[in-house]
């Protein structure tokens, strides 16, 4: 059945991306974690209509659309441990991931997986016909030239490609909507390119209008534009200030606004107005912040598993199965953790 | 004189500044949250959150510059400079010597580089040579909190161009956002001297081209900037058990560079070891040993830089930047050459 398959995949997905949290709070995988969750539903919809020779161009949130395109899992988490038997021998990381027999790759620069994808598409029209590139990337990387430049691109060169927005509202600590102008279909739509938007908490629609896309795309080459709208259930990465300023005002938030009530009330500067307008801004968007949360209305597996339960399906076997994988990938990594990640002083 | 953090020391300098001049603004990603006090104070006519945009937005400070405004431009990390590159290169470069001297261009690019907390060869770059390598840009790396702040102030009064980059271990609020993010479970190796420290009372500007001796030796002298001073003037200390008297000199600007303090210093000792947190090839420390040959002297060299990509793993990353055992090594195979040729 099409929407137990799916929500597996979600699930998988999911639980790899707590695994990375775990590791990551312990200290054992380095740097930022922009994790995926929230995005499940749109990388289990289109992954899920994906064959050997298509490629994918990722962000900074790769891990949902590696783990449902079957890069080996303790590799990646290997990887992430900093170790020389990782994905990339330790040297990405994990918004650097690379699996060249999958075709992915992933980078950290906001809006860069346009224009690589338009190679990959470049590629599959003149090497691999009926193969398709597909670049995923937020809707704050909309406003980036190389991304609408990559569009165009696309239309003039009339290549497979097929762009899919993850619109979760925020770039970074901004929201979205501050920072753009008009809408982002009629932007797309401006550049010729054939648009759809779908709802990416819903899996199943996420990979009905996904499957009649690429299958139109491989049979006649051209680019698509999918909006979908999606959730960013851990913040713009693990350990977010702003999340945190939000959910312990007084201990988080007490230096920062300590420093913000100074100075909303040091002489020269805006008047009164500005100064209260600037300040509910800030305060608005903590409470924004903390909206988007699993458990809740905006996380697509949640919404998926309710779905399915009211249908009389057997969701929690699934859970379990993958509950079990999951164990038995954090016990192959242990078993032989050499320096581990952050320098090896941590234990796991 | 006030104790505090170089990220503090550079907002308060901005703060001032703002407060001084209606003309001087921030622009860039998420600066309401990152400079929220500034925000607050000024509001959004003076503070603009920008869009991912870094090649519209640079070039926007650029067009504001010329035409009246003196912004300081955040874009995060140089690595995202690359977006905005044509700005930098073929723009704000460019336009005092297109125009005959005639129109210039006020603006300071503030951002962070540096690695040291594992984030991956991506957002780790440090880039100064590059831009130093570039007419009409002025590049600044301050050290300390009291730098930081004095160049900071001269750098936003300034008719030029100016990349001002702050390093991230020794920025507590950017190591805090890209690096520990709330954890107790991660440690960094942050040069306590460099993160904190004492801003004199009546420290105004510092004026740009001016490196300073840190440390006063003999035997060999040792050039660096931002967190490399700090590994370089630990290596010293561990030097002098060794019997090797190092001189250690902070750059704190690559454009203008310093030449006279380098080569006193190389005319005393007849060493050099150039430490840089920069890629080694065409760069900084390349230029250090021209600098030092064209001014007649032959010393001894050797440099301590970055040689790949900054790997993501933890304890590739510590050998591939710059560290104190590195230093020490390269500073004794320095010292102990001469001496095997002096007999």
């Amino acid at each position: 059945m099409v929407e137990l398959e799916l929500y597996k995949a979600m699930v998988r997905a999911r639980a790899f991306e707590l695994v990375l949290a775990e590791f990551w709070e312990a200290g054992a995988i380095s740097g930022e974690m922009h994790l995926g969750t929230g995005e499940e539903a749109v990388a289990a919809g289109v992954t899920r209509h994906l064959r050997s020779g298509d490629a994918v161009s990722l962000d900074h949130r790769p891990t949902p659309v590696l783990t449902l395109l079957g890069v080996d899992l303790q590799l990646m988490l290997a990887e992430m441990l900093g170790r020389e038997d990782g994905l990339c021998r330790g040297r990405g990381g994990h918004m650097h991931l690379f699996s060249k027999t999958h075709l992915a790759a992933s980078s950290g620069i906001v809006g860069s997986s346009g224009p690589l994808a338009a190679g990959f598409a470049l590629t599959a029209k003149l090497l691999r016909p009926g193969n398709i590139a597909v670049a995923f990337f937020g809707e704050g990387a909309m406003n980036q030239g190389m991304l609408m430049e990559s569009m165009n691109l696309a239309v003039a060169w009339k290549l497979p490609l097929l762009f899919v927005c993850k619109d979760n509202q925020w770039a970074i600590t901004t929201r979205s909507v501050d920072v753009t102008a008009g809408s982002l279909l009629e932007r797309a739509a401006g550049f010729g390119l054939p648009c759809q938007e779908v709802d990416g908490l819903d899996v199943m629609a996420v990979a009905e209008t996904a499957g009649d896309v690429i299958g139109q795309m491989r049979k006649n080459p051209q680019p698509f534009f999918l909006l979908a709208r999606t959730s960013r259930l851990d913040s713009h990465q693990m350990g977010d200030p702003m999340r945190r300023m939000a959910q312990h005002p007084v201990g988080e938030g007490g230096k920062t606004f300590g420093n913000v009530t100074k100075h909303l009330l040091a002489p020269r500067g805006s008047g009164p107005v500005t100064r209260i307008k600037s300040l509910m801004h800030l305060l608005a968007l903590l409470g924004d912040s903390r909206k988007d949360v699993r458990e809740h209305k905006t996380d697509p597996l949640f919404l998926t598993r309710q779905q399915l339960e009211q249908a009389g399906q057997d969701t929690e076997s699934i859970e379990q199965d993958v509950a079990r994988q999951m164990e038995q990938l954090v016990d192959s990594v242990q078993v032989d953790s050499p320096a581990g990640g952050a320098h090896g002083k941590h234990d796991l | 004189m006030a104790n505090m953090t170089f990220s503090a020391a550079i907002d308060r300098a901005v703060m001032e500044a703002m407060a001084a001049d209606e003309c001087v603004i921030i622009m860039g990603e998420d600066v309401h949250m990152l400079r929220s006090a500034h925000y607050t104070r000024f509001g959004q006519q003076r503070v603009f959150p920008a869009p991912i945009s870094e090649s519209s937005f640079v070039g926007a400070a650029v067009g504001a510059a010329m035409s009246g405004l003196r912004p300081i431009v955040e874009v995060m990390l140089v690595d995202f400079v690359g977006v905005a590159m044509d700005a930098v290169l073929n723009h704000m470069a460019k336009i005092e010597t297109f125009s005959g001297g005639k129109w210039t261009c006020p603006l300071v690019v503030r951002t962070a580089c540096g690695g040291g907390y594992g984030d991956g060869g991506q957002h780790e770059q440090t880039l100064w040579g590059m831009f130093a390598s570039i007419p009409g840009l002025t590049i600044v790396v301050p050290s300390n909190p009291a730098d930081a702040y004095g160049l900071m102030k001269t750098a936003i009064a300034h008719d030029g161009p100016v990349i001002f980059l702050e390093h991230k271990l020794l920025s507590e609020s950017w190591l805090e956002f890209l690096g520990r993010l709330g954890r107790q479970t991660v440690a960094f190796d942050v040069p306590a001297a460099g993160a904190q420290g004492d801003v004199p009372a009546n420290m105004d500007s510092l004026p740009f081209g001016q490196a300073i001796v840190r440390r006063t030796g003999n035997a060999l002298t040792i050039v660096s900037l931002g967190v490399g001073l700090h590994r370089a003037l630990e290596a010293a200390d561990q030097l002098a058990e060794h019997g090797v008297d190092c001189e250690v000199i902070d750059l704190r600007c690559l454009q203008p560079l310093d030449a006279r303090t380098v080569i006193e210093s190389v005319s005393k000792t007849g060493r050099l070891l150039v430490v840089d947190e920069d890629y080694k090839s065409c760069g900084l420390s390349g230029e250090l040993a021209a600098i030092v040959l064209e001014s007649g002297l032959s010393p001894h060299y050797a440099r301590v830089c970055l040689e790949q990509t900054i790997p993501y793993a933890r304890h590739l990353e510590a050998e591939a930047l710059p560290n104190t055992q590195r230093i020490v090594e390269a500073a004794l195979r320095l010292a102990a050459g001469e001496k095997q040729r002096d007999v």
